[in-house]
């Protein structure tokens, strides 16, 4: 039930580590919005067009990373265009769309571990104030597992709601899942704490 | 219950069954964004209840628990699953014109979460929605409009009037959290420390009527 937005590969980009691709997406994002120009959005569209190429995925795929911006981008660019002209609608727009786009394709071209493998080792120097990464990998290990569970108690408590005959009513719905969610949370706390992790 | 002993580390250390709670509401938030998943008023209107994940966390958890459960959902996003409302997920949506509103979560159940705290072990309705409108919606907006307005440079007048769609919804889901919230209060008293000040006065008059 938990499919990552990763797409398996060998290129050259699934191949470069997971905090180069975090930084060229920093850099590349930056200098986007500081210029902010029709061409730069150009260029910055001809790079991630390319690097799409690189990384074995179509202009299909390229056009489903960004398909939830259609909204913003049918309203706004009219809207841009009418108020500011055409350069200042393409450069806002097509900013946006193109950041948005390689951003999409760091988590396309990345696995999930090796991302958080990344947090983990930023997150190595803050240790000094009490931040242990461990825990926090533990932390996100498990609220992954939570999800598929909670989900399930979300079914339970639907098919309870309408046995019930309370379809229309939330909080019947709401409350069962949240106070399962806190039963959910003190069986994993108590096994947590055999396994001798409050020691 | 056995009280963590050495100082300032310990109470720096989460508990278990902290992680554990922060990890099920994290999960929670995201269960609520599931596509499809819930809808308000039978099916008429199709708004998920993300948001209100984000209320229920800071209004139960707390301050520091409920605002480490939106960020850990954050930090799992941003990694690559699909855990936002709808199915979104990736670096892309921390790109996007509604990026704002995921900071906004954050900082929002951090200001429930203290609101909540500064009258527990009481949960009175009427302030535990207010806590939810000031975190869950004013504070959210207060992130996420001028990041809507920036990211697409329009002024926040025209970013705040078309945030205005979502405030029925979201004031449902004030009310709807807040009722929970009171029933988890009742249910599982002490699941959330009210605030040290709070509480060591609370303490006081505990220990004088004994």
């Amino acid at each position: 039930m938990l499919t990552s937005t990763f797409r398996p590969g060998a290129s050259l980009l699934h191949r470069s580590g997971a905090g180069a691709k975090l930084l060229g997406l920093l850099v590349f994002s930056t200098v986007l919005v500081a210029f902010q120009s029709p061409l730069a959005v150009l260029a910055g569209f001809a790079l991630v067009a390319g690097l799409y190429g690189l990384g074995g995925f179509g202009p299909r795929t390229l056009v489903a990373q960004v398909w939830p911006l259609r909204w913003f981008v049918l309203c706004l660019l009219p809207f841009q265009w009418w108020t500011a002209g055409w350069q200042v609608a393409v450069a806002v727009v097509g900013t946006l769309v193109v950041a948005v786009a390689g951003a999409a394709l760091v988590t396309l071209a990345t696995r999930v571990t090796d991302l958080l493998d990344v947090i983990a080792r930023v997150l190595e120097p803050a240790r000094a104030v009490g931040v242990d990464p461990e825990r926090v990998a533990l932390l996100l290990a498990l609220t992954i597992r939570a999800v598929p569970v909670i989900a399930g108690t979300l079914h339970e408590a639907r098919d309870a709601r309408r046995a019930r005959g309370l379809e229309r009513s939330t909080r019947a719905l709401v409350t069962p899942i949240v106070v399962r969610t806190i039963r959910h949370a003190d069986r994993v706390g108590e096994a947590l704490a055999a396994r001798g992790i409050d020691d | 219950m056995i009280q963590p002993s050495s100082g300032g580390r310990a109470s720096r250390r989460m508990s278990s069954r902290d992680l554990a709670l922060v990890a099920s509401f994290a999960a929670l938030i995201a269960v609520l964004g599931l596509p499809g998943s819930i809808t308000v008023f039978g099916s008429a209107a199709p708004i998920t209840l993300q948001s209100m994940g984000v209320m229920l966390a800071g209004s139960i958890l707390g301050w520091k628990r409920g605002a480490l459960s939106v960020v850990v959902l954050l930090v799992l996003v941003a990694a690559g699953l699909p855990l936002l409302a709808g199915g979104r997920g990736g670096l892309a949506v921390f790109f996007g014109p509604t990026a704002g509103y995921l900071i906004g979560f954050v900082l929002g159940a951090a200001v429930i979460g203290w609101l909540v705290q500064q009258r527990l072990p009481a949960y009175p309705l009427w302030w535990g929605g207010l806590a939810n409108v000031v975190g869950g919606i004013g504070v959210v907006y207060l992130v996420g409009i001028p990041v809507l307005a920036a990211a697409t440079s329009t002024s926040l007048w025209l970013a705040a009037t078309g945030s205005l769609v979502f405030l029925p919804g979201d004031a449902l889901k004030v009310v709807i959290a807040t009722a929970v919230a009171s029933a988890v209060h009742r249910g599982y008293p002490g699941i959330t420390a009210p605030t040290a000040a709070v509480k060591s006065d609370r303490a006081g008059e505990q220990a004088s009527a004994r």
